[in-house]
């Protein structure tokens, strides 16, 4: 049962994910890096690390909703991008790199045999625990280093779009609004 | 292991004919209570009260012609609607619908697939349900489609993180993630309720609701004035009856998160017990949103965002805020 679901969940995945490099299409592109995404998900919950299954579900969709709107913004989605890419270097490179890939997919389960967990997981504690326990011992300093990571990505984002935030368009609409009206009543 | 997988497979079936039914129903009652509170009649003419006429509205859209664009990106034109329909259906899995019982001696568990992480598995299946007017809005070659799919993004860009930050506050209290541990948590009756403990926290959880649903006040999406039909602007027949049947199912899903989470949920209430009381419950928030949508207007997309991130994020980080403090002291 479980193997039937774990070879259909990665035929599907590989497949999406040649779609997404593949393809000249925009929106074929997209859509099957999201539906790739998705299915991800679904060796986590095989795994049965339900809370990192969601947590991928949640994070990827939302990320990939934003890439499809810098799609919207680039290109007309029902057109095909004729792309110009000829350049034999690339294609060498790429090609030696899938064949690294290749070779250290097969000699996995070997160096996988002499992993041994140094933070097992708890008897009785629940995924959303386990993670968060060593997300607050062993991994503490990535986790704040991370955490400051987004504070500064943060800032330089609200200072990037901040120039012009004294005269939002919210705020102006209703302020303008006031302005009529008050002509109005001088005019009167 | 044959058993749990009949049982499965018996209760996705029966989860799917229900609730699509429902949907169907809930385009009648809406129709219902829109006329009654605009001082109209609604449906009369098929069936008494017009009640029919749902059979009649399911006739045409399963006999309508199903028109694909010229210029439109088939594949995905013809597979949006089903993400939108498929992942309310799949959102629905993970809620606990019923308090269980008991026939022939056989106890039933009224949830499809209970994984301890149901709350935040609900809302990223009801999350990704939004790709489907995104890609129909894309796909359609046209400028309204256009304008709606970008109306999706802002839409799913603001609520987001609203009914997260919103749900952290209860979930911080009954320590789970889980929809069933809170209904758990909320046994001893009405003075147990969530919600006397975060009414600020199920305030934002439902306006968020009511724009993850595509609701009225936040209907930007599909707003005949401005844009026509929005991302359904070029469908028919039953695709696009499967768009409104998600959205329904949607509906439905968030009536019954806010019931579970805010308001005690399948407890028995009262002299009610437990199954009526959590229809009454569901019942009420769905009557809500049509309530909403007879009172008042609907807002601008940059009104949207502006109230999501500058009103209602701010709330709910502050509320997070108190009850880690309140809960450390």
């Amino acid at each position: 049962m479980e193997q039937i679901a774990f070879y259909l969940f990665s035929v599907l995945t590989i497949g999406l994910f040649l779609v997404t490099v593949l393809s000249n299409n925009v929106l074929y592109a997209m859509t099957s890096l999201a539906a790739g995404m998705v299915l991800i998900s679904g060796f986590f919950f095989l795994l049965g690390a339900d809370f990192l299954g969601v947590v991928q579900l949640v994070v990827y969709v939302g990320a990939v909703m934003a890439l499809y709107s810098f799609g919207m913004m680039f290109f007309d989605a029902t057109k095909d991008i004729k792309e110009k890419n000829t350049s034999s270097y690339l294609v060498f490179f790429l090609s030696g790199m899938i064949a690294l890939t290749l070779v250290i997919m097969f000699s996995a389960p070997i160096m996988g045999e002499n992993i041994i967990a140094s933070y097992p997981i708890m008897a009785g504690a629940t995924n959303p625990q386990a993670v968060g326990l060593v997300l607050f011992t062993k991994y503490l300093v990535p986790f704040e280093v991370a955490a400051v990571m987004l504070l500064v990505a943060m800032i330089s984002g609200i200072i990037l779009a901040g120039k012009k935030m004294d005269d939002s368009l919210t705020t102006k609409d209703e302020n303008h609004e006031e302005d009529d009206t008050f002509s109005r009543k001088d005019i009167k | 292991m044959d058993a749990i997988i009949i049982e499965t497979i018996v209760k996705a079936a029966l989860v799917i004919a229900v609730f699509s039914a429902l949907a169907g129903f809930g385009t009648f009652i809406e129709r219902k209570i829109l006329a009654f509170m605009q001082r109209r009649l609604g449906p009369m003419h098929v069936g008494p009260f017009g009640i029919l006429q749902i059979a009649a509205d399911g006739i045409k859209l399963f006999t309508k012609e199903d028109i694909i664009p010229q210029h439109a990106n088939k594949f995905i034109f013809m597979i949006a609607p089903i993400i939108t329909a498929a992942t309310a259906f799949i959102a629905l899995a993970a809620v606990p619908i019923f308090p269980e019982f008991t026939v022939f001696g056989y106890t039933i568990h009224p949830i499809v697939a209970d994984i301890n992480v149901g709350i935040l598995f609900i809302l990223g299946a009801m999350a990704s349900g939004l790709y489907g007017p995104l890609l129909a809005g894309m796909a359609q070659a046209n400028k309204w489609g256009i304008i709606g799919s970008a109306r999706t993004a802002i839409l799913f860009m603001s609520y987001e993180v609203v009914t997260g930050l919103s749900l952290l506050a209860p979930i911080m209290l009954v320590g789970s993630l889980s929809l069933i541990d809170f209904n758990a948590a909320q046994t001893g009756g009405v003075g147990e309720w969530l919600v006397w403990q975060q009414p600020v926290a199920f305030i934002l959880f439902i306006i968020a609701g009511f724009a993850e649903t595509n609701r009225t006040p936040f209907d930007i999406l599909e707003h005949e004035a401005e844009i026509i039909s929005g991302y359904a602007t070029e469908y028919s027949g039953m695709r696009w009856g499967m768009f409104f049947i998600g959205e329904y199912a949607n509906m439905i899903t968030i009536s019954f998160m806010a019931s579970l989470i805010f308001f005690g949920g399948f407890n028995e209430w009262g002299i009610l017990p437990g199954g009526l009381a959590i229809l009454l419950k569901v019942s009420f928030f769905f009557f809500l949103m049509l309530w909403v949508r007879a009172s008042w207007p609907h807002i601008r997309p940059d009104q949207l965002m502006w109230l999501c991130w500058k009103v209602l994020m701010p709330i709910a980080i502050l509320n997070v805020l108190i009850t880690g403090l309140v809960m450390m002291l």
